[in-house]
């Protein structure tokens, strides 16, 4: 039975839950009070995401019937040198025009700060009763100088969502390695967006990039596929509600649902949000003009529209992203 | 307690009616002697299932509200700083400065860990974990697992039972794994139509029947219709309570206001043909 269900935390490692050893462990004790499936589900499951995938482990692995192939997307995997001399030219190169895999690399993004209500020590502010006391009784109970606490910094949630659909697809793998290296410096909410909004922030978390970048390609059911930004932005409006975030949509706004809809729920996420900035890999194109439907019907309800499309824009707005 | 099967009916008799996958969550918390993480859509019940858990157990609850900045010294202890100055100037007039002798119980303030940590059993509520900082969460995952907290000063005072301690979360941004790792997860959903119309009759006595299982029913519809704010069972409960003061037998759009609360959710609906 223990080989059965320590097999079992196998396939569950497959579909993507983190069954550590701690939890295998816990799994196992658990047995001994409860159900097979509910012991593993309490113990094994961190997360909503995780329940669909653990019921349909438990039916393919107890039941007998094999689990649903995933589709798998290989991305693009090469990477490729690049001297110095040339890294000004390329970073203003088109990024679906080559790989940009290694400069994307270099970047150093920094997260944006916002003022925090936890209280640490400083010069000036209000005072801090415990330390001063501490100090007055360090004396003898004598008459301090006295100490003083403020509100420090903290960093700004930032979320991410990165159109995968057919008319981004020259751009989607240099975007999640964009998505990767921000992943690896600061706390960032990863989505993917297209017919279907895809939560890739787990995968991300993966430091080494080709494998985060696997693991991202078998969890998007919907890649290359076509666009619904309104639907899929409205399921993340009801699934995130976290206030106060900057949030960077990438997208070249070819939308074919709703323009009305794509509308409301950006003004809906601008209102919850800190900042929201759209990075249309089209604009810093010569000659673009926003008059595409869906880009029309968004444009009111963002903050900055932001060109998205070579390295050098790349780092302009995690510039602007620091500031926000 | 012997079986998630007893467990739920001592629930029920607390006043809450939980469903198989609460009960069995419970009982292995309680077996395991793991604390409870209860995540779910606002209005599912987290909160409540804490109280009638203590209720069940007959064991006092101890409730900590999560904000943001909340530290060590409104979680855990903090010195009684006036008290210990007049101490010291007592002893300053005696000419018997003893420093130890400030740092003692008597001077220190428990604040709810650790107040339950000295009382247990006991059911320890960290309610809305998910709005303190990370900082905080670091310092949790700590009691939680040692039972135990050691002040410098002080000592250590360690819990003799650990209480059973149950962590909600909204999930207004993502809880470490660290912490997830130390709890049994429970998701919990809204309850199914027959089973909110059972929470509605125990809850409310005298509601009609009829009047409950159709305040079921619209509130079910409308969590179907994905709206900016989709009611919860306490949403449910304070509608059948408006039309049961008004001798409505029948939801109606006037009484909205109880459980939509967004000008837009109240459009939508009665754009629908869910009230009349």
């Amino acid at each position: 039975m223990t080989e059965a269900c320590v097999g079992f935390t196998r396939v569950l490692r497959g579909a993507g839950l983190q069954c550590g050893p701690d939890r295998v462990q816990a799994f196992l004790a658990a047995t001994e009070h409860v159900d097979l499936y509910w012991a593993g589900r309490l113990t094994l499951c961190a997360d909503p995401d995780d329940l669909p995938r653990y019921d349909a482990a438990y039916r393919a692995y107890f039941g007998g019937t094999p689990p649903r192939p995933r589709t798998t997307v290989e991305l693009d995997s090469m990477t490729v040198g690049v001297a110095a001399s040339d890294v000004e030219v390329l970073k203003h190169k088109d990024i679906s025009e080559f790989n940009a895999a290694p400069l994307i690399a270099r970047l150093r993004p920094l997260p944006p700060r916002r003022r925090s209500r936890r209280l640490k020590k400083a010069r000036r502010g209000r005072m801090d009763l415990a330390r001063t006391v501490r100090a007055m009784i360090e004396v003898g109970g004598e008459i301090t100088r006295p100490r003083h606490r403020r509100r420090g910094t903290k960093a700004r949630r930032l979320v991410l969502l990165i159109d995968v659909s057919g008319s981004m697809a020259a751009y989607s793998d240099a975007l999640l390695r964009f998505a990767h290296v921000v992943a690896r410096a600061m706390p960032v909410e990863v989505r993917t967006v297209g017919t279907r909004l895809t939560r890739v922030t787990r995968q991300l978390r993966e430091r080494d990039q080709e494998r985060a970048l696997r693991a991202v390609g078998r969890a998007i059911p919907d890649y290359e596929g076509g666009t619904r930004l309104g639907d899929t932005i409205r399921r993340f409006n009801q699934q995130w509600r976290q206030r106060g975030a900057v949030v960077v949509l990438f997208s070249d706004g070819w939308e074919r649902g709703d323009p009305a809809l794509l509308a409301a729920e950006l003004a809906r996420l601008r209102r919850t949000s800190h900042r929201v900035l759209w990075a249309n890999p089209h604009a810093g194109k010569p000659g673009y003009r926003p008059v595409q439907r869906g880009v029309v019907a968004a444009l009111p309800h963002v903050d900055r529209m932001i060109a998205g499309h070579s390295v050098h824009a790349l780092e302009e707005l995690l510039e602007e992203v620091r500031r926000a | 307690m012997d079986s998630p099967e007893e467990l739920a009916s001592g629930l029920d008799r607390a006043g809450y009616l939980p469903d198989g996958g609460v009960a069995t969550a419970a009982f292995l918390a309680v077996r395991m002697g793991r604390p409870l993480f209860l995540e779910g859509e606002p209005g599912t019940g987290k909160t409540s299932l804490a109280l009638a858990l203590a209720k069940a157990m007959n064991v006092p609850l101890i409730r900590l509200q999560c904000h943001e900045g909340i530290d060590a010294t409104q979680a855990l202890y903090d010195w009684d700083y006036p008290r210990q100055l007049m101490h010291l100037r007592v002893l300053e007039t005696r000419g018997e400065v003893d420093e130890a002798s400030l740092y003692t119980r008597r001077f220190l303030l428990a604040r709810p860990l650790l107040q339950a940590l000295e009382n247990a059993p006991c059911v320890l509520l960290v309610d809305e974990i998910d709005r303190a900082d990370d900082e905080f969460e670091a310092f949790l995952l700590e009691v939680l697992s040692e039972n135990a907290v050691s002040i410098p000063e002080f000592g250590e005072i360690r819990a003799t039972t650990p209480p059973l301690t149950v962590l909600t979360s909204n999930r207004t941004r993502e809880v470490h794994d660290a912490l997830k790792r130390r709890c049994l997860y429970h998701w919990l959903e809204h309850p199914s139509l027959g089973r909110e119309v059972a929470i509605l009759r125990r809850t409310l006595p005298g509601l009609d029947e009829r009047l409950a299982v159709k305040v079921a029913e619209a509130v079910h519809r409308m969590r179907g219709l994905d709206l900016l704010k989709p009611p919860g069972v306490a949403e449910s409960l304070d509608w059948a309570r408006a039309l049961q003061a008004l001798g409505h037998t029948e939801p109606d759009a006037t009484t909205l206001g109880a459980v939509l609360k967004y000008r837009e959710d109240a459009d939508r609906v009665i754009g629908s043909t869910i009230v009349g």
